[in-house]
Parts: structure tokens; C-alpha cells; sequence
């Protein structure tokens, strides 16, 4: 299931006070709502954080009532899509022409598109090759408390939270180009389950954690936000998937009012009792297969509770294929694919290396920031504390040189937080690419499952023909044949039959996931490269970006004070 | 012999021009503090420093001169000068430290030559302070000398009572409780004195607070080098993993980063020698200030305590007169010399400001000079920083967009 790390990554590495931390998610939502567009869904959707409207005062402003540090970050320089902004303050310091860097982001930022989630960002989920003219738009927002009227015991117990799901598409299966539902998130949990059911060896991608523990630890308003955020991802991620965004169930999900009338994974209860009835016989051996089970629910994976005859055979085929003595009767050819899996595994372990890392990059950046904004602070207070009652000149040219260094070290500082809010959504792809290969291993185990499941029956229809080879040499003897033995074959012939049905549904099955596995392996790998390149390009263009204007900051005070250099020991 | 040929060059820094003829250049004297070894073995162990002295000075022997001093020997030369020229600001050295001292690394020696050299520098330049005796011993004298005059410097003062400081401390414990009682010192009614004593005590904190962040900030530097360090690292090993172009990219990537790493430690180390320091040694000097404020309370103290005690020994010589006691002649006498106690106070008091107005404009000129040169190597230290960051990314952008098309 996806990690809730995701989100994790980005707030608490950033590690700040929520005040800033709704700030800078502020940041994106006022450049879209500065492009004029009022009723754009995704301007709503830090909803539960914005409620009343306002900004949230820039974290160095709070601190900072001399120096009137601006309070719109302006300059969020992959989304402004206009000349940079008026402001009125006099240490706005980005009132500059967009240079290189600017420049660069935006092209850039025109190729990869599809880079961009998050952030309440209404970025266009395009799948990948498909021409320009379908889009497939989900936004989750507007969280809405409401009371479970059916279940509760207690009066006013049982409440849940609901989301308002808006879909803009062109897509020919939907109805409309533009619709909501409310859902909760037990309905997105049915959602999930249905498609890993019905979608076996795809790489579906995981949904958002139920993380109940953290619901009580945090505060409910950040983790309904948390929770809105997450779903919105995975909602657009399902969206972006060339296979699953056609599934029916996505689309009832988006687009049937009301109660989802997706069934839950079957209730549980009723098929235990079904089995458990059946059982005492089955555990005979004597196997009424042909009524309990049909032959196509073989294509299923046995699941607790449903077939739990099935589970304890499968189990017993696996350990048999482990620790028995006896190779398995079909087992995993493909060289290739288990190269692959190796080879993933690896990638894995690094990959996962490297995302600590990059959160050790990031938390780096920001401590960097925030001591140079505080430097900067300390010197704005001595500048005013020596300009307030200087008495000599030299003090008002020493208090003049601080400022100039007071106010770059901030401007530094807005930049260091500016880099980092950019870094952590490149750098974010290494972290959604370890939730991909949590989607990837699931498919590799619908595949070994699958392949169990053959193994389980082909053991089962030789268990089958021995025995009746044995009864068949036994009736033999008695001449006349023997009543009860006869009807015995004829019974296991029976089942063999059934069995047999089932081991080539099984085997369909089994090749079906494989060449589904192998399709979406290939499609991974180009989207892998593609997604790789994005990112790292996009890094180091920030990273280019960043220090460039940073240089000029500081170039400019280095002449400004190169008066001094020439007296240097 | 003060002559005003021996005008200071201002708040400069370090050395003055090298000689060419002696006798027909101008006066100079030029001092620094180099190659500090590690002397000794365990807690014993101390650094030695080499100073080296130029001049053409008449005073001093001989045009050049080494000598090899320790942490103590200058922590002595700064005692005797505060003792003998009350009313300047003495320059500050960088603190005694009781534990570092036994790790010395080589950051802690770095740090501590630059400051033990800029402390004799400025000595050195300034028109009062370096025609003192004792910086001709500190720069001259052998070891033995040097060692001798150290240990004996604590004997020396409290053995030497002058007749008019056995009266000072005399007339203290006399005169404190019956006058001023045990309260409130008595102080200068001098409204702007008490507003540059006010404003030296608020700089400090302002101060403290700026230096504390300017050693964060290195601090930051140094994390931010080893985090870029092991990312690149990590992101290395994915490539090695990944292999193909973009295990390629990934590769290239990982090594700017390494590479960017290193540019990072030394900048921080710039930045911790070019702006920490001295910032911190303005806060010390704006701390040897505080003790030469203490200093002129004391004179001032004492210049009031004489008065007074005056005034009583004139009241009860009067009596003495009027019975005609035999005591009257003792009397007259400890009058007498009271008096001239009394004007030596006022002397030594009247000194005290007349220096420190002076001291004031020279520390404001000197602070401001200072700074700005502080200031100058931070923004170009950061400055080359950011540039060298920039290249070293811009310079990927051509190989990436290569490979992602290979």
C-alpha cells in the first residue's frame, strides 16, 4: 500500500512550523489564483488549511517587522506565468527581469508537464504516447464531516469524513465531461481492492495508508489534509496508468452517484460458512469440488475466508516446493524475468539509499536558509541599533554596509527556501518510484500466486489419478466388480474432470499475469527512464537556477564593499 | 620620547612596507605571529608561536628580530598593558580555553594564530600602545627573560606598593562604609558617557547574537558539504546499478556532487577564519571596552573617595588647631600628602577620559573598517560559492540532454 511517506517527505523534512508550512503550499495556490481563475477547483483544495482565506504570514516576516520582508512569495519562478508581480515593499528583491534561470524553468517546464503533481496543483494527467487531445483531470477537495446514520449505536458516533471528487475528461466511457462525487475513504479502499482483484499483474499503483494510529497522534485538520492530498495522487496516478484509467471501476467510482456499488471484497462470514460446512468432507478427501467451487474462481486468488480449503493446500504446495525434496511440477522459467527481479531488487535498495539521502540534501538546504535568514535578522537589528543614535560617521557607514549584507542574507535565505521547495518536488520522483516498486512486487506476487495455484492443482489432479489407478487395480481382483469401489472411480474421474477444468483456467490465468507483467515491465522501464531524466534534469536546472541568482546577490555586495579589500593583510 | 612622527596609520590591518633604507624611511613596526608547533606531551602540552618582528626603530635591537612566545606570554604582555595604560582599549585576545586546549586542532591553532597576530598588530600601530616597554620585552627578550618576567609579574605589583596606592587602598576601607555606605557605587553624572556605556552594552548582546549565527551558518556549510557528499555517493551506487544512459547520468551527477561537496568545506572554512572571527573579535573588544569602563569607574570612585576623605581630615584638622593637639603636626602632614594623593586621582581620573574620548572615535574608525572588510569576504566568498555551483550544474545540462536521447 502507498507509503505515507509520500507526504511525509515533503512536510516533515521541511520540517517547519505549519505557519510556514501552509505558506509555501500558499505559494503555488496564489500563482493560480493569480492567473485569474477564481473557480478553479484546485484553488480550493488546501481547503481544510485556508480555511479563512487568508495568507498565512511569510515565516520571515513574522519576525521581521522592521525589515517588511513581502508577504506573497512572488516568484515561484516554475509557475508564474506573467512578468514577476508588483509589490510595494522595498526589500522585494526578485523586481528583476527573468533571467536565464527563469527562462530555463519555463521551457523546461513545458516539456515535462506531467513532472508536476501535487501541492493542490491542477497539473494535466496525459498518459504518456497518447496525442495531446485527451485529458483526464481529477481534483479531491472540500472535506466534509458526516454522520454514518445506519451503523451508529451511540448517537452522533459514528462520523466519517467525505471528499468531493470533481473529474474533467474527454474520455468516450465516461458521461460528460465534468462531474463529482462524494466518497469515503473505505469506498477508496473498496476501489483498490476491486482493481488489484480484476487487474492482476498490472503495476496498479498503491493506494494511501489507512494509518489508523496516526489519525489519533495528529491533529485531525492535518490529517485530513494529509489524507486529501494523498488521495488526490493516487486518484491521478490511477488516472495516468494506460490500462486502468479505462476500468469500470474506476469510472464508477467517479462518476456513479451515491452509495459505490462496487461489492466489497465478499463478505467474509457468509463464505467461511459456506466452507466451513463443506469442510469436514473435503478434509476426507472426498472432495465435492464440482458444487462448491466453480472452476473460474480458480482465477482467483485464494483469499482468507473465501476457500479456506484452497489456502491450506496452496500452503502446503508451497512448502512443498520449498522444502520438499520433489521439484514443483511447473516451475518459473523465465530467466529473464527472475534477471529482472533481481535486477529490481537492487535498484530498490539503492533507490532507497538515495531518497535518505535526498532528505538529508533537503533538511541541509533548509537549515542553510533559515541560519542565513536569522544571520541576516541579527544584522538588520545592529543596523538599526547603530543608525539610531550614531555619533560618528564611520558608525553610519558601518550601519550602511550592514544593512546591504543584512538584507542579501535574507534575500539568500528566500532563495535557499525557494531551491528547496523546488528540489523536494524533483527529488519526490525517487520517492514515488519506491512506491512504484511496491506496485511492481505486488504484481510479481499475483504472478508466483498464480503460479502456485497451478502447481497446487496439478499436484492435486496426480494425488486424483493415483488414487483411482490404485482403486482401479483393486476392483480388478474381485471378479464381478465391487459396487462401492466402481462408484468410487467414477466419483474421482468426476473430479478430475472439474480439477482439470480448473488447472487450465489456472494456467490461463498464469500466462495471462505473465505477459501482463511483461508488458507493464516494458512500459515501466521507458516511463523509468523518461521520469529519471525529468528529474535529474530538473534538479540540476534548479540547482543552476538558484546559485546563479544567488551569485548576483552577493556579487553585487562584494563591489559594493571591494572599498575594503584593498587594506587586507 | 613620544614624538608625533609616530602618528598611527590608522585602524589598518597587519604590516606596515618593508624597508628599504633604514635610516631614511618612516618609522615602522611590523610584527606577525606564525608556525605554530606543539610543544610538550599530555596535559603539559602547549603550542608555541614564532613572532617575528621588523623595524627600524631605534628602541629595538637590531632590524629583525624572532622570537618563540606561548598563549601565556601574550596574556601577560595584554595584563601589563591594561594595568599601565588605563583609558585605551587595549586589544583583545581570543579566550583561555580549558578543554579545547587539550584536542588543539588544527581549526582551533588556525583560529587562534590569526587572532594572537592580529592582537600584536594592532599593538603595534597604535601611537600609545606600541611604544610600551613591555611589548619591546614580549618582542625581544629571550625565553629565560621572558619566562622570569611572567611568573614574576604578579610579585612585582603587589610587592611595588607606591606610596599614593597604599593611601588609595588605605583610604578605601576607611572611608566606604561612612560615606557611601554599602550600597550605591558612586558614579559619573556625564549624560553622554552614560549613553556610549549604555550603547557598548547593548552592542554586545547585538553582537553575540550575530556572531552566534555567523558560526551556525559555517556550521550549516560543513552539513550542507557532507550531505551533497553522500548523496552523491548513493546517487553513484544507483547508477552503477542502473547502468545504460542513465545509469550514465546518474553517475555524472553523483561525482558533480562530490565534487561540489568539497567546494563547500572550504568555503565554510573561509568563512569561519574571514567573517566569524572576526566578528568575534569585535565582540572581545567590545568586552576589553566594558573593562576599561570599569577601570575609569574605579578612578572616578577613588578621585570621590579622596575628596570626601579630604574634606573630613580638613574638618578634624581644624578641631585639632582650635585644642592645639599634640597630633596636629601627623595631622597636617597626612593632609598634605592626601592632597597630593587627591591630585594625582584627579590626574590619573582626567587621564582616563581624555584617552577614551580618543579611543572611542579610533575604535569606531577601526570597527567600521573592520566589518566592511568582514563583510567584503563573505559576499565574495558566497559569491565564488554560487558560482562554482552554478557552473558545475549548468555544465550537466548538455550531457543529460545527450544522454536522454541516447
Amino acid at each position: 500500500m502507498m507509503d505515507f511517506e509520500n507526504q511525509g517527505f515533503e512536510e516533515s523534512q521541511l520540517h517547519a512550523s505549519r505557519g510556514e508550512m501552509e505558506s509555501l503550499a500558499l505559494d503555488d495556490d496564489d500563482n493560480n489564483n493569480n492567473s485569474g481563475n477564481d473557480n478553479n477547483p484546485s484553488s480550493r483544495s488546501n481547503g481544510v488549511a485556508n480555511g479563512d482565506g487568508s495568507l498565512h504570514h511569510h515565516p520571515l516576516s513574522s519576525s521581521l517587522p522592521f525589515a517588511e520582508i513581502p508577504t506573497t512569495d512572488d516568484d515561484d519562478p516554475l509557475l508564474s506565468s506573467s512578468s514577476p508581480q508588483q509589490n510595494p515593499n522595498s526589500f522585494n528583491s526578485l523586481l528583476e527581469p527573468p533571467s536565464y534561470a527563469d527562462a530555463v524553468f519555463r521551457s523546461f517546464d513545458g516539456d515535462h508537464g506531467k513532472q508536476i503533481n501535487g501541492h493542490g496543483h491542477g497539473a494535466v494527467s496525459t498518459s504518456s504516447p497518447s496525442p495531446s487531445t485527451d485529458y483526464f483531470k481529477i481534483s479531491v477537495t472540500d472535506p466534509q464531516k458526516e454522520q454514518d446514520l445506519n451503523n451508529s449505536l451511540v448517537p452522533g458516533g459514528n462520523t466519517f469524513v467525505t471528499y468531493l471528487i470533481t473529474t474533467w475528461t474527454n474520455l468516450p466511457e465516461f458521461n460528460g465531461t465534468e462531474f463529482s462525487v462524494r466518497r469515503r475513504f473505505r469506498d477508496v479502499v473498496t476501489l483498490s481492492d476491486r482493481l488489484s482483484e480484476s487487474y492482476r499483474g498490472y503495476f496498479i499503483p498503491l493506494r494511501p495508508d489507512k494509518s489508523v494510529v496516526e489519525s489519533q497522534v495528529m491533529q485531525k485538520q492535518d490529517f485530513v489534509e494529509q489524507r486529501r492530498m494523498g488521495l488526490e495522487k493516487y486518484l491521478r496516478k490511477l488516472a495516468a496508468h494506460p490500462v486502468i484509467r479505462r476500468s469500470e471501476e474506476l469510472r464508477v467510482f467517479l462518476q456513479v452517484q451515491g452509495k459505490l456499488p462496487l461489492i466489497k471484497t465478499t463478505d467474509v462470514a457468509s463464505r467461511m460458512l459456506d466452507g466451513a460446512v463443506k469442510l469436514p468432507k473435503q478434509l476426507f478427501g472426498e472432495s465435492v469440488v464440482a458444487e462448491a467451487v466453480d472452476p473460474n474462481d480458480v482465477s482467483q486468488p485464494a483469499k482468507g475466508g473465501r476457500d479456506l480449503l484452497r489456502l491450506f493446500k496452496e500452503l502446503r504446495q508451497s512448502v512443498a516446493n520449498d522444502w520438499g525434496g520433489t521439484k514443483p511440477p511447473v516451475v518459473e522459467e523465465d530467466k529473464e524475468f527472475l534477471e529482472k527481479r533481481k535486477k529490481m531488487q537492487d535498484f530498490e535498495q539503492e533507490l532507497s539509499n538515495v531518497s535518505q539521502q535526498a532528505e538529508s540534501l533537503v533538511k541541509a538546504q533548509q537549515d542553510m536558509g533559515e541560519t542565513l535568514g536569522q544571520l541576516g535578522l541579527a544584522f538588520v537589528k545592529l543596523t538599526k541599533f547603530e543608525s539610531e543614535e550614531a555619533n560618528f560617521n564611520s558608525q553610519k557607514v558601518r550601519a550602511a554596509d550592514m544593512k546591504n549584507v543584512a538584507t542579501s542574507a535574507v534575500k539568500a535565505s528566500r532563495l535557499y527556501r525557494e531551491l528547496n521547495v523546488q528540489t523536494v518536488r524533483h527529488l519526490d520522483k525517487l520517492h514515488e518510484y519506491l512506491g512504484v516498486i511496491l506496485a511492481v512486487n505486488n504484481a510479481y506476487s499475483d504472478r508466483s500466486n498464480a503460479l502456485l495455484t497451478v502447481q497446487t492443482l496439478l499436484s492435486e489432479l496426480a494425488n486424483l489419478n493415483s488414487r483411482i489407478e490404485k482403486l482401479e487395480a483393486a476392483a480388478s481382483k474381485i471378479f464381478g466388480g465391487d459396487r462401492s469401489r466402481v462408484r468410487k472411480i467414477e466419483e474421482l474421474k468426476e473430479t478430475m474432470r472439474v480439477t482439470d477444468e480448473a488447472k487450465n483456467c489456472a494456467v490461463r490465468e498464469y500466462e495471462r499475469i505473465k505477459e501482463n507483467n511483461k508488458n507493464e515491465l516494458e512500459r515501466l522501464d521507458k516511463e523509468r527512464h523518461d521520469d529519471f531524466f525529468g528529474m535529474l534534469k530538473g534538479f540540476v536546472v534548479n540547482q543552476a537556477g538558484y546559485a546563479e541568482k544567488m551569485a548576483s546577490v552577493w556579487e553585487t555586495v562584494a563591489s559594493e564593499t571591494s572599498g575594503y579589500a584593498a587594506t587586507s593583510s | 620620547m613620544i614624538t608625533t612622527q609616530r602618528s598611527p596609520t590608522g585602524g589598518g590591518g597587519g604590516g606596515s612596507q618593508s624597508p628599504r633604507s633604514p635610516s631614511s624611511q618612516p618609522p615602522f613596526l611590523s610584527v606577525s605571529v606564525t608556525d605554530p608547533a606543539k610543544m610538550g606531551n599530555g596535559v603539559q602540552a602547549y603550542i608555541s608561536y614564532k613572532v617575528i618582528t621588523k623595524t627600524n626603530l631605534p628602541e629595538y635591537q637590531g632590524s629583525e628580530k624572532i622570537v618563540i612566545r606561548r598563549y601565556t606570554d601574550f596574556v601577560w604582555l595584554c595584563d601589563r598593558l591594561f594595568e599601565k595604560y588605563k583609558g585605551i582599549f587595549i586589544p583583545p585576545l581570543p579566550e583561555k580555553s580549558t578543554v579545547e586546549k587539550f584536542r588543539f586542532s588544527a581549526e582551533f591553532i588556525e583560529m587562534r594564530r590569526q587572532a594572537l597576530d592580529t592582537f600584536v598588530n594592532r599593538i603595534a600601530l597604535h601611537h600609545e600602545l606600541q611604544q610600551s616597554e613591555d611589548l619591546r620585552t614580549f618582542l625581544q627578550a629571550d625565553e629565560q627573560t621572558m619566562e622570569r618576567a611572567r611568573s614574576q609579574d604578579t610579585g612585582i605589583f603587589k610587592k611595588k606598593p607606591s606610596d599614593l596606592m597604599s593611601i588609595f587602598r588605605g583610604v578605601q576601607s576607611k572611608v566606604t562604609d561612612v560615606v557611601l555606605g554599602k550600597e550605591k557605587p558612586v558614579e559619573e553624572s556625564n549624560s553622554e558617557y552614560d549613553k556610549f556605556k549604555k550603547y557598548i552594552f547593548e552592542l554586545e548582546d547585538h553582537l553575540a547574537e550575530a556572531q552566534k549565527h555567523a558560526y551556525r551558518l559555517v556550521k550549516r556549510h560543513r552539513e550542507l558539504g557532507q550531505s551533497l557528499a553522500d548523496f552523491g555517493k548513493a546517487i553513484k551506487l544507483l547508477g552503477a546499478c542502473e547502468g545504460d544512459a542513465l545509469g550514465t547520468a546518474f553517475s555524472e551527477l553523483g561525482a558533480k556532487s562530490e565534487m561540489l561537496s568539497i567546494k563547500l568545506q572550504r568555503e565554510a572554512h573561509h568563512l569561519l577564519m574571514n567573517f566569524e572571527e572576526p566578528l568575534k573579535d569585535y565582540v572581545r573588544a567590545v568586552q576589553s571596552i566594558k573593562g576599561t569602563i570599569t577601570e575609569r569607574a574605579n578612578a572616578f570612585r577613588q578621585q570621590c573617595e579622596l575628596t570626601e576623605t579630604i574634606k573630613l581630615k580638613e574638618i578634624d584638622l581644624n578641631k585639632m588647631r582650635l585644642i592645639r593637639s599634640e597630633k596636629m603636626l601627623d595631622a597636617e602632614h597626612e593632609y598634605e600628602e592626601l592632597k597630593v594623593a587627591g591630585q594625582e586621582a584627579t590626574r590619573r581620573f582626567e587621564t582616563i577620559v581624555k584617552l577614551m574620548n580618543e579611543e572611542i572615535v579610533r575604535f569606531q574608525d577601526q570597527k567600521t573598517q573592520d566589518m566592511g572588510r568582514a563583510f567584503h569576504e563573505f559576499a565574495k566568498g558566497q559569491a565564488r560559492l554560487a558560482n562554482a555551483i552554478a557552473d558545475a550544474w549548468r555544465s550537466l545540462i548538455p550531457k543529460l540532454d545527450s544522454l536522454s536521447v541516447s
